[in-house]
Formats: structure tokens, C-alpha cells, sequence
């Protein structure tokens, strides 16, 4: 496995030509190269990237499709469109990927400028534990807002990756 | 201070977000009875300016931009009346507004400053706003312009919903319609008949001033 940098995801305009390099690099490598990536905000330019170099990507439009089903979230946001979505590296990493990158950090006063429409976090908790339901509590009050708990396990990722992995297997 | 320093601390302070230093230049340049439209033209619209200019160049980053415009809008809310006043004619009007079904506007924010740093006067509806209400605000503000903001490919279909109702109301060809938001498209753009789409905030001030000037040029004298 070959991470790219997480904070991409800020930045998700940049995704699909990191991943054409990487892919790219690591084809000489290896005999298949498949994409952890799900849309992530590239709203196509990653399926083109798939397309171009024959190779295929996690299916969904965010990380959440994976964690909760599609049709689970749109429930979600369908409940309350103000829904802020948490996962669990989201809840670990909140002041640096979330607050720092929003610059709360430096400006709380840009809060509501930020959230002031949202009423609402959901945290899809794939592995939750004490620590980690207590930073995701921890994020939700630093923006403000009341924390809901969905419990979603790795099981959507994993029968995902298992089908990307596999398909061309059997 | 001298009308000059006022002027210039409050281009300096307005560059780097100081909210409440930016209002009490405001106050104290109107108190040594400086001209509203000087404060603006000659220290808050250059100031946003090079704002805008600092982001285009990768120099400054969302928040610093966001904090660069409340500090203009919080002075805006002191001039503004005053201006009116003294009749000084906007570049334009511009309603602006986040589909139904979308709660996010940062992207429209931004906008936003950048449409009042450029001259435009802005109405914004906010966010979640139906189709009837966009009728409804142009026959109220009779716009130049009307911005359609949508931040997710499952809202993005509301531009037509609002271009829809923009026809049944008999309203639409007498306003310019734009569109944008992260997944919004040239191609997504003309196909839902809007008249203009930029990719950011500095593109879409470009367009809707020369999106204006055609319109006003096809006028009949």
C-alpha cells in the first residue's frame, strides 16, 4: 500500500494528478495498481485519471459511501442537510486536518462563517473506542455542534477493497 | 491622523482581517468628514483587490480572505446607507444565493467579498434557497445578475429547477444568470441554459463584469 499525503483531501483539486503520477511510478513495480481512492471531491477527474491508465478506483463518491452505504448517508443527510460528517481519522486528526486547515486556529471568530449552517456531526465510527469517541466528542464542541454516533465498522470498506482486489483475481 | 494615514492603515488593516480596527478608521474618516465613496474606492476596494490578487498568487489561503472580508463588510455596513445616499452608482447588482437542499456556502462567501471589492452591490439569500425565492428576490431587487451556488452533484440539478422557474415567471431573460460550486462545469453550465460560469471567485467577478457589459451594450440607446 502507497498513501498519499491525507491533507490531498483539503486540496481535492490536486488528487487525480497525484495519483496519475504515483500510479504511474508504481506500475513499473508491481502487476496491478488499483486506486484507495473513492470520487474524494475530483467531481470525475480521477475516473479520467482511471480511465487513461486502465485502472480502476474504490466505487462511491466520498470515504462515507464506503463506511456507511449510500444510501445510509443520503438517510443522513436527508435528516438534516446541516450534517457535518466525522470518521475516525477525521475525529484523531481534527485540529490539525479540520481547525489548522480552516484556520480556526487563528481566526475563531470565522466559526459561524464556516458552520454556521450546519446543526449537526456525525461521526461514522469504524473502530470506536473510549479514545476515540472522547476526540470526536472533542471535535464536534470545538465547532460547536452535538455529536451523533452511527456505527458503521470497516465491513463496507472492506467488502469494496475485496471486490476491487479480487475482480481480476478469479 | 491625516485623511492619507487614514486611508492607509485602512488598506493595511482591511489586508489583514482587523475587523474592529477597520471600522474605527471608518468612523474616524468619516468624522474628519471624509467621503464615503473615498473610504471605499480609494482604501477598501484596492485593499481586496490585492486580497484577491495575494489568493491567485497562492500567498493567501481561504481564511485569510474570508477574515479580509468580514473586516470589509463590517465597514460596508457603516457606508453603505451613506453611499445610497450620495447616489454613487454600484458597478451592479448582484443576488446571489445556495441552492435548495445545500447548506454549504464558503465558495459563495468568497464571491461575495470579491464582488463588493470589485464595486458590485451584493444581495445574498444565504443558503437552502428555493427556486420561488429567487423568483420572488428578483422582482423585489431587479438584479443585473443572479448566482446559482451548489456544492454537491446531488443539488446541482436545482439550477435547472431554478432556470425553470425563472421562465415560468417570465423573469428570465431579464436577468443574467451564472452558475458555480466545486463540481459545477463549463459544459454542466451550458447545459442547464445559464449564461455564465466561472471556476473561482476572481474568474467569476471577470465574468460578470463582462457578462454585464455585453448585456449593456445590446441595450438600445
Amino acid at each position: 500500500m502507497h498513501p498519499l499525503p491525507p491533507l490531498l483531501h483539503n486540496h481535492p483539486e490536486r488528487i487525480a494528478d497525484e495519483v496519475r503520477t504515483t500510479a504511474e511510478r508504481l506500475r513499473a513495480s508491481y502487476e496491478r495498481v488499483v486506486i484507495g481512492y473513492a470520487d474524494c471531491g475530483t467531481y470525475g477527474a480521477l475516473d479520467a485519471v482511471c480511465a487513461d491508465l486502465g485502472i480502476e478506483r474504490l466505487p462511491g463518491l466520498h470515504c462515507y459511501d464506503l463506511y456507511a452505504g449510500s444510501e445510509r448517508l443520503e438517510r443522513i443527510f436527508d435528516e438534516q442537510p446541516g450534517t457535518y460528517v466525522l470518521t475516525d481519522f477525521l475525529a484523531r486528526s481534527f485540529a490539525r486536518t479540520v481547525l489548522q486547515e480552516l484556520g480556526l486556529d487563528r481566526y475563531p471568530e470565522l466559526r459561524d462563517t464556516y458552520f454556521g449552517h450546519y446543526t449537526r456531526v456525525v461521526w461514522l465510527a469504524q473502530q470506536p473506542d473510549d479514545e476515540l469517541r472522547g476526540l470526536a466528542e472533542q471535535a464536534a464542541a470545538s465547532i460547536g455542534l452535538p455529536l451523533t454516533v452511527v456505527e458503521t465498522g470497516d465491513v463496507g470498506l472492506d467488502r469494496a477493497l475485496a471486490d476491487l482486489v479480487g475482480e481480476r483475481a478469479g | 491622523m491625516t485623511p492619507e494615514e487614514i486611508l492607509q492603515a485602512l488598506y493595511d488593516e482591511t489586508l489583514v482581517g482587523n475587523a474592529p480596527r477597520v471600522l474605527e478608521l471608518t468612523e474616524e474618516g468619516l468624522s474628519v468628514s471624509m467621503e464615503p465613496q473615498t473610504l471605499l474606492f480609494d482604501a477598501l476596494i484596492p485593499s481586496l483587490e490585492e486580497v484577491g490578487a495575494r489568493f491567485e498568487r497562492g500567498d493567501f489561503f481561504v481564511p485569510e480572505m474570508l477574515i479580509a472580508g468580514r473586516a470589509m463588510a463590517g465597514a460596508m455596513e457603516r457606508l453603505r446607507p451613506l453611499l445610497a445616499e450620495t447616489g454613487v452608482q454600484t458597478v451592479g447588482k448582484f443576488l446571489m444565493g445556495t441552492v435548495k437542499g445545500d447548506v454549504h456556502d464558503i465558495g459563495k462567501n468568497l464571491v461575495n467579498i470579491m464582488l463588493e471589492g470589485a464595486g458590485f452591490e451584493v444581495i445574498d439569500l444565504g443558503v437552502q434557497v428555493a427556486p420561488e425565492k429567487f423568483v420572488a428576490a428578483i422582482d423585489e431587487h431587479q438584479p443585473d445578475i443572479v448566482g446559482f451556488s451548489a456544492f454537491l452533484t446531488t443539488t446541482m440539478p436545482m439550477f435547472k429547477a431554478n432556470m425553470n422557474a425563472l421562465e415560468k415567471a417570465g423573469i428570465r431573460d431579464s436577468v443574467i444568470v451564472m452558475v458555480g460550486g466545486a463540481p459545477v462545469t463549463q459544459e454542466y453550465a451550458d447545459a442547464v441554459g445559464a449564461d455564465g460560469y466561472a471556476a473561482d471567485a476572481s474568474q467569476t467577478v471577470k465574468a460578470a463584469k463582462r457578462l454585464l457589459q455585453e448585456k449593456r451594450s445590446k441595450v438600445p440607446a
